[in-house]
């Protein structure tokens, strides 16, 4: 009997090929799709309550969108060659858009937006600082300085269009990482076509909440005075998404559990066992349930400010948990059984290893220092607009 | 140490005539035989027949393709399963101990029905592991050899996730996906594979589905036949006879 497996595997599934990096993969690029849609939300649909969060979702987005493929880069065996998917991508593989994908979303949506919406405000640094932060300044005018009336209303039509193209691509980033799972027939874990739309859902769930958390955060860090309102209005974005979300993962629980097909008494039997913790106490019950109970509770009854300021920021702490619980159940889950269906193994993860949890947590921690050097270069407090309330 | 303007022409000359000598050598030494030049690939269409009642669990074939290939230790191009199935057929008892590399221990249970079932990779004709790879570095040759290209593989293991079968693996030295070529080296020199040739009892047999004398025809058409996993509609081409429902 080999170590941690318990019945037949075939002999070359033992070991795990997609590890905890994986797992973060669509983690990250779920924050990135659900920040810019919040972002979104105030620039196309004129949500006027999200503004203060409006520049502070564009760059989380950003940094975490900066940090995207690295996870992918670290796993793979030849990284130097990861290049050929932009030169000879192979036109009926799922992954090799993703470079693509990636690029479209970076180059094309998020900078331009950013650039256009800061434009000013870098045309003005430009202009009053000295050293060698105006030489960074100059360098980001991209040699415009011309910040008349008229050129920002080009400005601000310009980015609107970017911003309406920005979300069919953002969908387009999250729901395509979902077809990378969803698309493998062989794993009946992973192949069904409710993925691409549980992963965009839960990735709109898990941006929201990470924008909230860092709104809430930078607000006490620079002791201001948290605009309720805007508090408020995330709050709700954030349960209409998550009873969304949850709704579709639980039409596809139900819609296995009743077809019952020939891989359902093993995956049956592993989430009642090897996920138990994962999938039904931290994604089910502490990260859904809890967080959407607590949410709901603010739509229901009137608290105060401050006991609602910590509902949400708790909530969303949960929801980050389960989501990204979510995650590891789905990339994890789906290779903890055989594709026999007659035996499971176990994955135990390493800790300075190249795909282990040092490089992990590194990988989580690398987008807040890029939030934070993107924050000092493009202040995205808006102090002046809080109104009352 | 003084050295005159003659000497080092002259030791450049040496050196240079070594080092295109060593050379012209190992290109013609170093090198692995190409396929045969009367091999023409269009000719072919390569798949495995496998008689089960035929194989007695030996492990010949898994230590001649380890050995053939290089294979390396834990992982396997092939792989030998042994079913004991009661009558709840549906859950049978598998086993496949270091893939069968050295056989198997003796069965003691004389109330089940016990066979072998030799694995390897199906060489699927739409195989989804050549749909997923994402830069096309796994292909299906034109003579119907699945293969993957050591120098354009990223490692990304896709290819392993789209795998139905489990019949490949990450090497560990490479970083690449690797897998059974079928012995592609010996094939296209008019050679079977090295599993087939260990077989002492012929239950694994190389066939040419192109060439209208090979057995596989009579094979297919008066027997019980079979492939694995056919809902996943790859087009397998290693065929089992009397393959059991339970196998999967």
């Amino acid at each position: 009997m080999i170590n941690g497996v318990a019945g037949y595997m075939y002999p070359n599934e033992v070991e795990l090929q997609w590890s905890l990096l994986i797992v973060l993969y669509p983690y990250i690029t779920g924050l990135v799709a659900g920040a810019f849609i919040l972002a979104s939300l105030e620039r196309v649909f004129k949500v006027e309550e999200v503004r203060p969060t409006y520049r502070l979702a564009l760059l989380t987005a950003l940094a975490f969108l900066l940090v995207a493929p690295l996870p992918l880069q670290l796993h793979l065996g030849h990284p130097e060659r990861s290049f050929e998917m932009y030169l000879t991508p192979h036109r009926t593989s799922a992954m090799a858009m993703f470079g693509f994908v990636y690029l479209w979303y970076l180059m094309v949506v998020l900078l331009v937006e950013i650039w256009l919406d800061y434009r000013a405000d870098i045309v003005h640094q430009a202009q009053t600082r000295t050293g060698v932060m105006r030489w960074i300044y100059r360098a980001l005018t991209l040699g415009s300085q011309n910040v008349s009336p008229a050129s920002r209303r080009i400005d601000d039509k310009v980015g609107y269009v970017v911003t309406v193209i920005g979300i069919p691509s953002a969908f387009l980033l999250h729901g395509y990482v979902g077809f990378i799972f969803g698309s493998v027939k062989a794993n009946p874990w992973w192949s069904t076509p409710l993925m691409p739309v549980v992963f965009l859902f839960s990735a709109m769930t898990s941006g929201i909440a990470a924008v909230l958390v860092i709104y809430v955060g930078s607000s006490l860090l620079r002791r201001t005075r948290i605009d309720m309102r805007c508090l408020d209005a995330v709050g709700k974005y954030l349960f209409y998404t998550f009873v969304i979300d949850f709704s579709l993962e639980m039409l596809d629980l139900v819609h296995r559990t009743y077809e019952a097909d020939e891989s359902f008494r093993s995956l049956d039997f592993m989430v009642h066992t090897r996920l138990f913790i994962s999938q039904i106490v931290v994604q089910i019950f502490l990260g859904t349930l809890l967080p959407l109970g607590l949410l709901a509770a603010t739509q229901l009854v009137r608290f105060s400010d401050a006991i609602r300021r910590r509902i949400y920021v708790g909530a969303s702490l949960l929801t980050l948990v389960g989501i990204f619980a979510m995650r590891w159940n789905v990339v994890i889950g789906g290779q903890l059984f055989s594709k026999s269906f007659l035996g499971y193994t176990t994955y135990k993860v390493e800790f300075a290893a190249r795909e282990g949890l040092l490089p992990a947590l590194a990988l989580m921690i690398l987008p807040f220092v890029l939030l934070l050097v993107l924050v000092k270069l493009l202040p995205p407090w808006q102090e002046q607009e809080v109104t009352e309330g | 140490m003084e050295i005159t303007r003659r000497q080092l022409l002259t030791r450049c000359t040496q050196l240079l005539v070594l080092t295109g000598t060593a050379a012209a050598a190992l290109e013609k030494t170093g090198q692995a035989p190409g396929p045969d030049d009367t091999y023409h690939m269009a000719d072919h269409w390569w798949g495995m027949m496998i008689d089960i009642e035929k194989c007695i669990g030996c492990g010949n074939c898994v230590r001649a393709c380890s050995k053939e290939n290089n294979v390396p230790e834990g992982y396997f191009r092939t792989w030998v399963e042994r079913y004991q199935v009661t009558e709840d057929w549906e859950h049978p008892k598998v086993d496949s101990p270091d893939g069968a590399i050295h056989g198997f221990p003796a069965n003691t249970d004389p109330n089940v029905k016990s066979f072998f079932v030799p694995k390897l990779c199906n060489h699927c004709a739409d195989s989804p592991c050549v749909q997923v790879c994402p830069v096309g570095a796994t292909f299906v040759s034109p003579d119907g050899v699945v293969l993957v290209d050591p120098d354009y593989c990223l490692g990304c293991r896709y290819c392993i996730q789209a795998c139905p079968y489990g019949c490949r693996y990450f090497h560990p030295e490479k970083h690449i996906a690797d897998k059974c070529t079928l012995c592609y080296h010996r094939i296209t020199q008019g050679l079977t594979t090295a599993c087939c040739e260990a077989c002492p009892t012929g239950a694994r047999r190389l066939c040419d589905l192109k060439d209208p004398n090979d057995p596989v025809h009579e094979f297919l058409r008066n027997n019980m036949v079979h492939v694995l996993k056919p809902q996943m509609a790859t087009g397998a081409k290693v065929y089992y006879n009397n393959l059991d429902g339970s196998v999967r």
